[in-house]
């Protein structure tokens, strides 16, 4: 294959793994900007997403699109749910304490790994696609589907920035964010905040989970990897900063298309690597880690 | 309460009634294995390396459905040496260290006579070591070459499925004649796939063909389309075989790379889409392509009794999935090599008199001893050689094609296809 077809697959695929890394590690960054916890068993929640998937294909009747429309909907609110629960049940009892929470989240982490594996079994199902056209170029052929989850997570960012942005919503997690004291000096449910951002977190990467399983099936152990590239693309971007969030993930995401594409994998992973390694050095807080949000 | 405790000092008739329970317990029979077991009935007790979960988990979900299979079948033909059998699963996790740690729970804890069924290769190898220190004989089912390579030892035996490097020699004639000379290869990055890069590359190169490409995929990977433009464009063959839990997603990328497009011809080992429905969707593609398979997943019209019994023993309905759920696909081209394995474990145990634990030693010398295995019903996907020298079976191999959303076999391999000079003697190793 020559090279422009070559860099241009490789930027295609790229530019998926940035979409849903972006969905993912949103949802991470978010919870670490307003509630100050490093949530560990974030990669669980975005399993969690993609194994309710499943069971919602199997539950729903009628052609995949119906199935698939219904569990973009209801995985992202059972995942919140069982977000919410976890930190009113867990976190808030530990007064969201940095080395308690992480602790908390690495058993939240064991609990719902093995909950699924319990309850859904050690296979990877496939998920069906909603649609499933090919896209022919006249070097290689392409599936339409990963390029509508680009575009599907494109939106979804730009709802999610609407929502801290221009809403009153986005306004009380700000506020809160901001500082917590005053906020409930100021008659904000702090608690309630925090509940919903956990769930937004939680939902977020059950919605970035439900819109890559036709690609990928779902698995138990399909949280470690988005986890770890979650972790790097906050700790490049600067925890807490939306915008810084979504660069780092297309960046880590393009870089890891190219360098894959045209190298090795585990090249890719490696540069990776070495740029948290270099962020942590030069500039601890991240690259957009001074403006929060 | 306390105080009553306290009191209680043993009078003389508890403790010689206690004397007496002790003396009698040293009188049964289980105190002293070693002298009672020639009239023992106790079962001959065999241990399970089973993958149950982790990324060789729809291997292991057949594999124990297989073995339960094969020991309902030689208990109700009267157990082995008229003793009756048990098999204790255990999950590995399909991971290198919990296999060793298995391993030694089921010979040490649970007093197993023998251990068997584990398959993927970074498993047989993390366990081997442990075999021979225990002295315990581990029955691989895992398709490596590292049995015959002589990397393993005396206690670690393959008598349940050939080799990856008699496989890929005795199929090589036939892809390099029939499908093309230029081939490039996909294959997993551990011991497995490497199986495969190092001996169909050279089975090819003795064809006169040239392997042009290797790439080689890490098997917990989940995306694939960034390696296939990796794929020259002159490649004629693409001989691909892929493990794990995405191999669904591998063969439905490479189906969406080629498109309606021109491709190469598509020479896969049948591991690639193991347990997963040939007619599920993005696989239209595969219509044409040819798999290798171990045992025809699909009843062939030519089927033999054997065969057909087999897959009734397990459930499997001609369409090689469970006849209870039509969507639970058969690992078949691998799994029945627990079945087979468990009678060769029956023909040693009978061939050596094995009494216990103690005639281990005695049962290894026995499957070294034995020269061919004839197709029936202990052995359904056909006859096989064995060489007692390198541990290791050798039995016909399948070419399939995919006709119709079906695998029809198009050709099947002689047993001496798969021949190789010897590269160790296990016999002349010491226990």
């Amino acid at each position: 294959m020559s090279f422009g077809p070559f860099l241009l697959l490789a930027l295609m695929e790229g530019m998926v793994t940035s979409a849903v890394l972006a969905l993912a590690a949103v949802g991470l960054s978010l919870v670490f900007g307003i509630m100050r916890v490093v949530n560990v068993a974030h990669g669980e929640f975005f399993m969690l997403g993609a194994v309710s998937a499943w069971f919602v294909s199997q539950w729903v009747p009628g052609p995949p699109a119906v199935a698939f429309a219904a569990a973009l909907i209801l995985c992202p609110l059972f995942v919140g749910a069982i977000a919410a629960l976890a930190d009113m049940v867990v976190l808030k009892r530990l007064n969201y304490e940095p080395e308690a929470t992480i602790v908390a989240t690495i058993g939240l982490l064991y609990i719902l790994q093995q909950a699924a594996l319990s309850f859904y079994g050690p296979d990877a199902r496939p998920v069906p696609a909603p649609f499933n056209f090919r896209v022919q170029l006249p070097w290689f052929g392409y599936s339409g589907y990963k390029i509508a989850v680009v575009a599907a997570s494109a939106l979804v960012l730009l709802g999610v920035w609407r929502l801290l942005a221009k809403s009153r919503v986005g306004l009380i997690m700000r506020a809160t964010q901001y500082d917590r004291e005053t906020a409930r000096a100021f008659g904000i449910n702090v608690d309630r905040v925090y509940a919903g951002v956990f769930a937004l977190g939680g939902g977020l990467a059950a919605l970035a989970a439900v819109l890559i399983v036709p690609i990928q099936q779902a698995h138990y152990l399909m949280g470690t990897d988005p986890l770890l590239l979650s972790f790097i693309v906050v700790i490049i971007g600067g925890l807490g900063s939306l915008r810084g969030t979504v660069i780092a993930a297309l960046l880590i995401g393009l870089s890891d298309g190219v360098i894959s594409t045209f190298f090795a994998p585990t090249l890719a992973k490696i540069v990776a690597t070495l740029l948290v390694a270099l962020v942590l050095v030069f500039r601890p807080q991240g690259l957009f880690g001074r403006r929060a949000l | 309460m306390t105080s009553r405790l306290i009191g209680k000092t043993p009078n003389r008739r508890s403790v010689i009634k206690g004397m007496a329970a002790g003396a009698g317990a040293l009188a049964l029979p289980s105190f002293f294995p070693g002298y009672s077991q020639a009239q023992s009935s106790e079962p001959i007790r065999l241990g399970f390396q089973l993958h149950r979960t982790g990324i060789g988990a729809s291997y292991g979900r057949w594999y124990e459905r297989t073995a339960t299979a094969a020991l309902n079948v030689l208990n109700e033909a009267g157990g082995i040496n008229g003793r009756p059998v048990e098999i204790l699963f255990e999950d590995d996790g399909t991971d290198p260290a919990r296999g060793a740690e298995v391993f030694g729970k089921l010979a040490t804890q649970s007093n197993c006579d023998v251990v068997f069924g584990a398959l993927f290769s970074h498993v047989v190898v993390g366990t081997a070591p442990r075999a021979a220190e225990l002295k315990v004989p581990y029955l691989v089912c895992s398709e490596g070459h590292h049995v015959a390579s002589g990397m393993l030892n005396r206690w670690t035996l393959q008598p349940g499925i050939t080799d990856v490097k008699s496989q890929v020699q005795s199929m090589a004639p036939w892809v390099t004649s029939t499908l093309g000379k230029k081939i490039t290869m996909v294959f997993p990055d551990y011991a497995f796939g490497h199986d495969h890069r190092d001996f169909f590359t050279a089975a090819v190169a003795a064809q006169g063909g040239e392997v042009i490409k290797h790439i080689a995929i890490p098997p917990t990977e989940t995306s694939f389309t960034r390696y296939f433009p990796q794929i020259p464009a002159e490649t004629e063959v693409l001989y691909h075989v892929m493990v794990g839990p995405a191999v669904l997603t591998f063969v439905k990328e490479l189906g969406e790379f080629y498109g309606s497009g021109t491709r190469p011809e598509i020479f896969g080992f049948i591991d690639s889409l193991e347990a997963v429905d040939i007619a599920s969707p993005g696989l239209e593609f595969l219509e044409g392509t040819h798999f290798w398979e171990g045992h025809p997943r699909y009843k062939q019209a030519d089927a033999s009794e054997a065969e057909v019994f087999y897959r009734t023993a397990i459930g499997v309905d001609d369409n090689g999935a469970s006849v209870t759920d039509p969507a639970d696909v058969a690992t078949y081209a691998h799994m029945f090599s627990a079945w087979e394995t468990l009678f060769v474990i029956k023909a040693g145990m009978e061939a050596s008199g094995y009494q216990g634990p103690a005639d281990r030693q005695k049962l290894v010398e026995a499957i070294e001893a034995m020269t061919d295995f004839a197709e029936g019903n202990d052995h359904p996907q056909g006859a096989k050689t064995f060489n007692g020298k390198t541990h290791q079976a050798f039995g016909h191999q399948s070419i399939s094609q995919v006709q119709g959303g079906k695998l029809i076999r198009v050709h099947q391999t002689s047993l001496e296809d798969g021949y190789y000079p010897d590269e160790v003697d296990y016999t002349s190793q010491s226990f």
